[in-house]
């Protein structure tokens, strides 16, 4: 990343310049400048705002949460309300460069329905999840028999809207099941962080609290195109 | 020369074109007065100008006091200096439509295909059914006579929202962006039943006259008072009309059949008796009609989508949460429609108990999305 981080909340969120979440800045920096994005879960619509401001993007978002949609629209960004699960399947096919999923796709009902309709409508899709790999998951459910809750997973079992934890092992597994490639991955903690294991989805998986990736459908059909 | 209208005389700023107007049913109207009222200036490049479509009982006094009642414009909360549709900021446009009864051809303009005994007569029922469709064409001639190739913004609720979306389909590169308001893509089957019930009411007064009532210097006024009634409970929500009303009494409690005995009652008496003062019968019924007839997919194969296939205009779809008239399932099939079309939309609910009228009245959270809407919007169109 190009950026560094400069500034922390009180909440131990990291910031970059522009007050954007650094997880997203993740992404942003993965999504290529001047092209189509549709983020999905996109709340106050933080990443397309910059995505549109900053690397002349046509960003537009769908988000679940009413309150959100009112003050994204209220800020001058293409938002509407919409669900995961249900609204993606109005769209045509292959209407965006890139589909953004970021820490959503653990909530949604469907989440590999959901991954096939990114890959429908859009050429790349970019997916952020929290890791349930991470070492500290593993080591409360192992010591102590109990859910697990950490920073990252930091809602009891019965009221956590988190219904589909995976990890990052698992997602890859998904991946060649349903038969996308990874076009390219990072593990990053909780701040947003790239973490440094980018070669060993193992070791990812024990040590980053969230997984970036970003996918594409078929290798074969992208495989000669210029980069 | 016969008088066909009783109410007040004014003069409306009107414009006419000798050319007339081609019409959905196949009758050529041989001329057409559009009368209208602008807000505020058009900018030297003519890109800030904003048409706002009125809704069944609206018309062109939308942000001024009104000729007829003297109360304020019907968006006065909306449109004017610093308001969410700013008119130090915007060229604001408001057109009466063609069938209505404010100055524009309607059923009380003189007819144009023939003169009995050399007196010019007026359309009365005779006037041609007209389409949303055919009030948008009308409003467009309006446009470019201004000078306008492109508007910025087209927005308005109710059949003004249905007019929002028929420009949208009709004209889509002279609309930058569309809001379409606690609106639909066609006339429910429940909407086209309560508009019966008033078009039924209006039939059953006598001095209706078979449509004739101007003739004999008479007014339906209890049949389109009735309808109004009927109208006017579609516009408000339960909530609404508890909170407003609940089931207060005007006086003590007695039981008695006619006496205008509950708040509520008092307050749809007066909304009917002041309605007749400004409004024509055979405009109404014109006018119901033409939203009854409005199915823009109809229009377009069958499919929505197809409507909007293309477009390039900036959406926002906005609808009420109580409002039942024309509920947010229909903003968001229309949403859903502009997905399939690959068109830029957003879309809101906004949270509130007002029902249907919520879009004229003081509605904060609406206000600040529709403003922030219009100014993201006016930064993309480098306004």
């Amino acid at each position: 990343m190009n950026a560094e981080p400069n500034l922390t909340a009180p909440n131990g969120i990291r910031y970059v310049a522009k007050n954007l979440r650094l997880d997203l800045h993740l992404i942003a920096g993965m999504i290529a400048p001047d092209s189509r994005v549709l983020d999905i879960g996109c709340g106050d619509g933080t990443l397309i705002a910059h995505l549109a401001r900053q690397r002349g993007c046509d960003a537009r978002g769908i988000e679940i949460d009413m309150a959100e949609v009112a003050e994204a629209v209220a800020r001058g960004l293409a938002v509407m309300h919409g669900d995961a699960d249900i609204d993606l399947a109005h769209y045509p096919d292959q209407a965006f460069d890139y589909v953004v999923l970021s820490r959503t796709l653990q909530a949604v009902e469907r989440p590999r329905e959901v991954l096939r309709q990114m890959l429908r409508i859009g050429a790349h899709a970019v997916v952020s999840f929290p890791n349930f790999g991470h070492w500290r998951v593993r080591w409360q459910l192992f010591s102590r028999g109990r859910m697990p809750v950490t920073p990252t997973w930091d809602r009891p079992w019965y009221e956590t809207p988190n219904i589909h934890p995976c990890t990052i092992r698992d997602f890859f597994a998904l991946c060649v099941s349903e038969g996308y490639r990874v076009e390219s991955w990072l593990a990053a903690d909780q701040a947003g962080m790239s973490a440094p294991w980018r070669r060993s989805p193992r070791l990812a998986n024990l040590f980053g609290e969230q997984g970036v990736f970003v996918l594409q459908r078929n290798a074969n059909l992208t495989k000669d195109r210029p980069a | 020369m016969i008088i066909a209208d009783s109410r007040k005389r004014v003069d409306h700023q009107s414009v006419r074109f000798e050319e007339g107007l081609s019409l959905d049913c196949g009758t050529e109207l041989r001329e057409l007065t559009v009368a209208y009222r602008t807000y505020g200036q058009l900018n030297r490049e003519r890109t800030n100008a904003v048409l706002v479509c009125h809704a069944l009982t609206g018309d062109q006094y939308v942000a001024e006091t009104h000729p007829l009642t003297g109360k304020p414009g019907w968006w006065d909360a909306v449109v004017g200096s610093g308001k969410p549709v700013d008119t130090g900021r915007f060229f604001v446009i408001a057109a009466n439509v063609l069938g209505g009864c404010m100055g524009s051809t309607g059923p009380l303009s003189m007819r144009d295909d023939q003169s009995r005994s050399g007196l010019p007569l007026p359309w009365g029922t005779d006037f041609p059914p007209v389409t949303i469709r055919d009030m948008v064409r009308a409003q467009k001639r309006l446009v470019e006579h201004l000078g306008i190739a492109r508007l910025f913004a087209v927005l308005g609720g109710s059949m003004g929202g249905m007019q929002v979306l028929e420009w949208a389909a009709l004209y889509p590169d002279c609309v930058f962006t569309a809001v379409p308001i606690a609106a639909a893509a066609y006339h429910s089957a429940q909407n086209i039943a309560f508009h019966e019930v008033g078009r039924q009411a209006i039939f059953a007064d006598p001095d209706w006259e078979g449509g004739r009532y101007w003739e004999q210097g008479k007014v339906p006024a209890r049949g389109l008072a009735v309808a109004r009634m009927a109208a006017h409970i579609t516009y408000l929500s339960e909530q609404a009309l508890t909170r407003k009303f609940g089931r207060r009494l005007r006086s003590g409690p007695s039981l008695s059949l006619f006496d205008d005995l509950f708040e509520v009652e008092s307050y749809l008496r007066h909304q009917g008796s002041t309605f007749v003062n400004r409004f024509d019968a055979n405009s109404y019924l014109s006018i119901t009609r033409a939203m009854d007839f409005f199915d823009l997919a109809a229009e377009h194969g069958g499919d929505l989508a197809q409507a909007f296939a293309g477009s390039r205009t900036r959406f926002c779809v906005i609808s009420f949460s109580s409002d039942w008239l024309f509920p947010t399932a229909q903003s968001r099939a229309v949403a859903r429609a502009l997905n399939r079309a690959a068109a830029n939309v957003s879309f809101v609910e906004v949270e509130s108990d007002k029902g249907h009228d919520a879009f004229l009245l003081d509605e904060p959270a609406f206000h600040r999305t529709l403003s922030g809407f219009l100014s993201g919007s006016a930064a993309a169109a480098g306004l």
